[in-house]
């Protein structure tokens, strides 16, 4: 895998995005400037229409700027065709959903092994890989089940192994805990500390709680497509301020 | 890759049994159909082209016209105007090989207690050759046996069955006309002609014979029809031209007066026939492949649905890498399958309809290797045309418009 010499995984200067609609183009995003190193955990928050899914979406390479740079552990995204973002979110992104977005009739391990095959791995390694995830999440046991069997905690652990599977750069998580109960989520939210505290993962959070945020060191807050805050976590009345 | 695809493919078609199943029989029925009415025209074809070839090849038939008698105006072939010195002048020309002149005519057969009513045809030496017909057990009617007018029969496979059964025949004295004939041969077995009469009901016997001592006509010499065969295919039209000029001269039929003899070119009558029969199997085979594509509409129908119950699915795999060609190809490759394998149950229906036909009905049906590698083409081709559009709106749908649909 390709790595930045300077250890920057995610690199946006100047970025812009607006949306054209049948009144006029509407800015989303104005001149945004982030820089993202190799092993942080970053909390994107921000109220909603506050722009941070679009960052997100661009973040993931689902959608791309209007205006700007963003370069991807050392690949300029900005002049990139279908297949060559496909390529990008095979390779150095790993999604996490509020809704799991597992597939319903494959297996778990089919489920983990699928961004694989995508990526062209032979079968018995992709199997290999798939069982090795799932046991590190915890649901070695389980291979053969099918995402309705599992409880929603389960699924999102199975989510996580997926991202996982073709040890990507940046692990980028919407709203993970969004569809989980509080015991739930404080697991999940662990299983995120333990990975990026162990393996050195780079994840990227979006959330709008608070108490999902405090897990990670570095938030950055988005209020009408500019950000407001970046620097370490602040506490619900601070933020508030 | 394209192992793990298939595998997908398979998976997801499996995932709605029911609606797969549908889907699949219209492609069933369509191939289906179509093997079957190409099994049914190719046997139709066939049966004509295996008459044909037992009529003997490059044939004309001369028949004595129509006569006048008192203002009643008879068939064609009653009038006793044409001869077997015709025959024999025929047969001079360089463009014909060989003449039959013939007596026909429809007389019971009796051998023992068992009878027969079959078509008893007064013969020479030279119909043997026009027909192309074989005497499998015996001898055929010899020139001697012509000249003589022997008592001596040539039985037809029908006629030995009937009246035989499984005995020997050679040898044995049938009677026809209470008038006793020795069997000196059997002919072999011809089938049925062009126009369905069964070949094999007959009884050969000498012309003279015939002429004298079972049909017994006022002219002695007259004969109802000479078979006319020509040297080759390409010298049909000359023959014919030839045919006409001579036996018009023999009658100083004027210029411009309609003769009293007719001649047919048996060939070409076969072979409008056999024209007759390819159109229809063409009809069936083009009726059969509507069906097909009426079938090929189901998939294109069932496919937009799947894409569209499916958007989220397709979204997922997008997030997780996959290009368009992939999503592409993972709903081709559904539509192919889909339209293959009812493309091999259809094959196997319709040979099955083809042979169980044969089985229950008297229709002849041929299922040819071409007509099932077609099939097999034209339900891969409909699965790539009606499964390329629904597939391509799957690749092109946009991952986040995708992933956000509910």
């Amino acid at each position: 895998m390709a790595t930045a010499p300077d250890g920057v995984v995610v690199g946006i200067e100047h970025l812009y995005k607006q949306y054209e609609t049948a009144a006029g183009p509407v800015p989303v995003l104005k001149d945004v400037n982030l820089e993202i190193r190799r092993g942080e955990f970053v909390a994107i928050m921000g109220p909603s229409g506050s722009g941070k899914s679009t960052f997100m979406n661009i973040l993931g390479c689902l959608d791309t700027p209007t205006r700007g740079r963003y370069v991807l552990d050392g690949h300029d995204t900005s002049a990139l065709g279908s297949d060559d973002l496909a390529r990008l979110r095979n390779r150095f992104i790993g999604f996490v959903f509020q809704g799991f977005n597992l597939l319903p009739r494959a297996s778990l391990l089919e489920n983990v092994a699928l961004p694989l095959i995508y990526a062209g791995t032979p079968r018995r390694e992709r199997s290999e890989r798939a069982h090795e995830l799932l046991e590190r999440v915890g649901l070695g046991r389980h291979v053969e089940h099918h995402p309705s069997q599992i409880s929603g905690g389960q699924q999102q652990r199975v989510a996580i192994a997926r991202a996982l599977a073709n040890r990507p750069s940046l692990l980028l998580a919407d709203e993970p805990t969004g569809n989980l109960d509080t015991a739930t989520s404080h697991e999940i939210m662990g299983l995120f500390t333990q990975l990026n505290a162990e393996a050195g993962i780079t994840i990227v959070l979006v959330t709008h709680e608070h108490d999902v945020a405090r897990f990670a060191q570095r938030e950055v807050t988005f209020v009408d497509g500019i950000v407001t805050h970046d620097g370490p976590v602040r506490a619900v009345e601070e933020a508030a301020r | 890759m394209i192992g793990a695809i298939l595998r997908e493919a398979w998976k997801s078609m499996g995932a709605n049994k029911l609606r797969t199943f549908l889907t699949m029989l219209g492609m069933v029925i369509g191939v289906g159909a179509v093997i079957l009415m190409l099994a049914i025209g190719q046997g139709a074809q066939y049966v004509v082209k295996q008459a044909i070839a037992s009529m003997g090849s490059n044939l004309f038939i001369v028949l004595s016209s129509f006569s006048t008698t008192s203002g009643v105006r008879s068939g064609t072939g009653q009038a006793p105007t044409l001869t077997v010195n015709d025959a024999r002048a025929l047969l001079e020309l360089n463009t014909v090989a060989e003449v039959a002149p013939m007596q026909p005519g429809s007389r019971q057969i009796v051998y023992g207690a068992a009878n027969w009513n079959t078509q008893v045809y007064g013969v020479t030496p030279g119909y043997f050759t026009v027909r192309d017909w074989a005497v499998v057990d015996g001898d055929p009617i010899t020139e001697t046996d012509v000249r003589n007018a022997t008592r001596v029969a040539i039985v037809g496979q029908t006629v030995l069955d009937r009246l035989f059964g499984d005995e020997p025949a050679v040898g044995k004295t049938i009677r026809l006309e209470n008038i006793p004939f020795t069997v000196a041969g059997v002919l072999d077995r011809k089938g049925q002609s062009f126009d369905g009469r069964d070949q094999d009901d007959t009884v050969l016997i000498p012309l003279t014979t015939a002429q004298r001592k079972v049909f017994g006509s006022q002219f002695p010499n007259s004969v109802r029809m000479i078979m006319v065969q020509a040297v080759s295919e390409s010298a049909m039209a000359q023959a014919e031209e030839d045919i006409n000029r001579l036996l018009r001269e023999r009658r100083r039929t004027p210029e411009g007066q309609e003769p009293d003899f007719t001649v047919r070119n048996l060939s070409a009558v076969a072979d409008v026939q056999a024209q007759t029969t390819k159109v229809m199997s063409l009809l069936l085979g083009a009726v059969a492949c509507v069906s097909l594509v009426v079938g090929g509409i189901g998939i294109m129908n069932i496919m937009l649905v799947s894409v569209t119950e499916r958007t989220r699915e397709i979204g997922i795999r997008m997030a997780i890498g996959a290009r368009r060609r992939d999503v592409l190809a993972q709903f081709l490759l559904e539509a192919i399958i889909v339209s293959v394998l009812g493309c091999v149950i259809g094959v196997a229906l319709g040979v099955g309809g083809a042979l169980l036909a044969m089985r229950l009905t008297s229709i002849y049906t041929e299922v040819t290797v071409w007509s099932v590698l077609l099939s097999f083409a034209v339900a891969t081709l409909i699965g790539v045309f009606f499964g390329f559009y629904p597939a391509r709106k799957a690749a092109w749908l946009k991952p986040i418009e995708a992933l956000r649909y509910q």
